[in-house]
């Protein structure tokens, strides 16, 4: 019987992170990191709104966040175990990382639930 | 070009050093030596005590792993000239014990090998009499690339993970186990998956790439790893989801 | 007499400074952190977009202050990073057959009422789409996805 660990599922998260994040973060801090707070573009707020509470929207946006959160929490676990090189930092990295992770994610949902 | 080029070896006597030091010799520059002939020169001629692997010079058997100026190559592979005027610092294969000189401690390599069970699993007793498995060319390149490591080590010198993390199975015992589990001759990846599974097997890596770069033999242990990850995840997922008895 | 001792050499903390590969490997990684900063920025911006025009434009003059602004180009310098890396990365990562592959029978391990047996299955052999195709393929997605944002944000 194959044996069931979390350490797979954690790493397919982190990999469906990192494809979300190549594709989408670029244009994404491009236009609301960048364009929009320097006012070079100025998209109207009704409209903006009607998107974001839009239910697909929303759905994505979830998706979005909380598998970029995963991406990032895994690898940052991984540099932080091998950088710092600490066993009985190991356990306390972990929780930090996909704790950090998990609550962003509620965050998200409640936010994006709210909107 | 010049006549000669100094070499920086590590010497290291268990018997009575207690760290490495370093010695340096001036060997002839030969157009075609390559850093090993600058060894034999210098156990040949100036000092007969310097121990070090080496075997077909050819780059086939894997003995000669060194670091040659911090980057692990093959000595044999690894030519005089290109280092020219020099020096060029020769020492043992990174993240290894030193036994001596430039000679290090294989055994967790030769311990960890195994343990991916190498080698055809079928259970079907099939003998010579019965005739030969037969398998197309677009099989056998499948799994060719990975059959050709020669257990030659670079990789292991080179993964940073394997020298912060000594339980890592490493590189080439993952590549090898791939090279197993992609011959269509074979039915064991559920044993090999069992072995990469854990915390030491496939997810201590995380794809610095750098073993792929070194490999004299162009082997690519780090995508194999990482097509084991895809694997091992599908699998695991059928896991959680499956019955008990259909895992 | 004891066994003579082996020396294990030492990894030094600064081991990624030694190969230029290696600090590349570094920066990557660390790119995690812009992409865990975006994702917080992100959400705080749809709760902000949420609670009404006022809560929206207080968010983007804050977005707009010179050390967010900072921060954001760095992190758009980190996300193309991940996005370059990533997409090199990925026809070393996976196997992408194209039409030219085909099934050929094979035997796997199966557990059947708990028993470990070998059964007959199918392995996809052949066809491996060459890696620039894979890359290129990715970037004409990062194309279509972009261009539909702007879209969709512009209208």
């Amino acid at each position: 019987m194959t044996k069931r660990r979390i350490e797979p599922i954690l790493w397919l998260l982190f990999s469906g992170g990192g494809v979300v994040a190549a594709v989408f973060l670029p244009i994404l801090i491009l236009l609301f990191g960048l364009a929009i707070p320097l006012g070079l573009l100025q998209p109207d707020y009704n409209h903006l709104h009607a998107v974001v509470s839009y239910w697909l929207t929303r759905l994505v946006l979830l998706g979005l966040i909380v598998l970029m959160l995963f991406h990032a929490a895994h690898r940052l676990r991984y540099t932080l175990h091998d950088g710092l090189q600490l066993k009985r930092l190991d356990k306390p990295i972990e929780v930090l990382c996909y704790g950090g992770a998990l609550v962003g994610s509620v965050v998200t949902l409640l936010i994006v639930l709210s909107i | 070009m010049a006549d000669s080029i100094q070499m920086r070896v590590t010497r290291y006597d268990p018997d009575q050093d207690s760290a490495p030091t370093v010695a340096t010799y001036d060997v002839p520059l030969r157009k075609d030596w390559a850093i090993l002939d600058g060894l034999n020169y210098i156990k040949d001629h100036v000092d007969t005590s310097l121990s070090y692997r080496w075997s077909c010079r050819m780059g086939i058997c894997g003995s000669c792993g060194m670091n040659v100026e911090g980057q692990p190559k093959l000595t044999c592979a690894t030519f005089l000239t290109d280092y020219a005027p020099g020096p060029v610092r020769v020492e043992p294969l990174s993240n290894f014990p030193i036994v001596r000189d430039l000679v290090v401690d294989i055994d967790d390599f030769m311990e960890k090998l195994p343990r991916v069970k190498p080698w055809i699993i079928r259970d079907d007793d099939v003998t010579v009499i019965d005739g030969e498995y037969l398998q197309t060319p677009t099989e056998l390149e499948e799994y060719k690339q990975f059959s050709n490591c020669i257990n030659c080590m670079l990789c292991y010198a080179a993964c940073p993970i394997y020298g912060l993390e000594p339980d890592f199975i490493g590189p080439a015992a993952i590549a090898l186990a791939e090279r197993y589990d992609l011959d269509t001759r074979d039915a064991g990846q559920r044993e090999r998956l069992d072995v990469l599974i854990e915390r030491e097997g496939v997810w201590g890596c995380t794809f610095v790439g750098e073993c792929t770069r070194v490999c004299p033999k162009h082997v690519d242990p780090a995508g194999a790893i990482q097509r084991y990850k895809l694997k091992a995840a599908q699998e695991n997922v059928m896991a959680f989801l499956l019955p008990r008895a259909a895992r | 007499m004891s066994a003579p001792t082996t020396y294990r050499q030492p990894v030094s903390r600064l081991w990624w400074l030694k190969k230029r590969t290696y600090l590349m490997f570094v920066l990557r990684e660390l790119s995690s952190i812009f992409v865990a900063w975006f994702a917080v920025f992100l959400m705080i911006m749809i709760f902000a977009i949420g609670r009404g025009e006022e809560s929206y434009r207080n968010f983007m003059n804050w977005a707009g202050s010179p050390v967010v602004i900072v921060i954001n180009v760095v992190a758009l310098a980190f996300s193309i990073l991940h996005t370059v890396t990533w997409f090199a990365l990925t026809p070393q990562a996976m196997v992408v057959r194209g039409p030219g592959s085909k099934q050929v029978p094979a035997k796997k391990e199966v557990t059947v009422a708990g028993r470990r047996m070998t059964a007959a299955t199918v392995v996809r052999v052949g066809g491996r789409m060459p890696s620039g195709l894979v890359i290129a393929s990715q970037y004409v997605g990062l194309a279509v996805v972009s261009a539909f944002i702007v879209w969709l944000v512009l209208q």
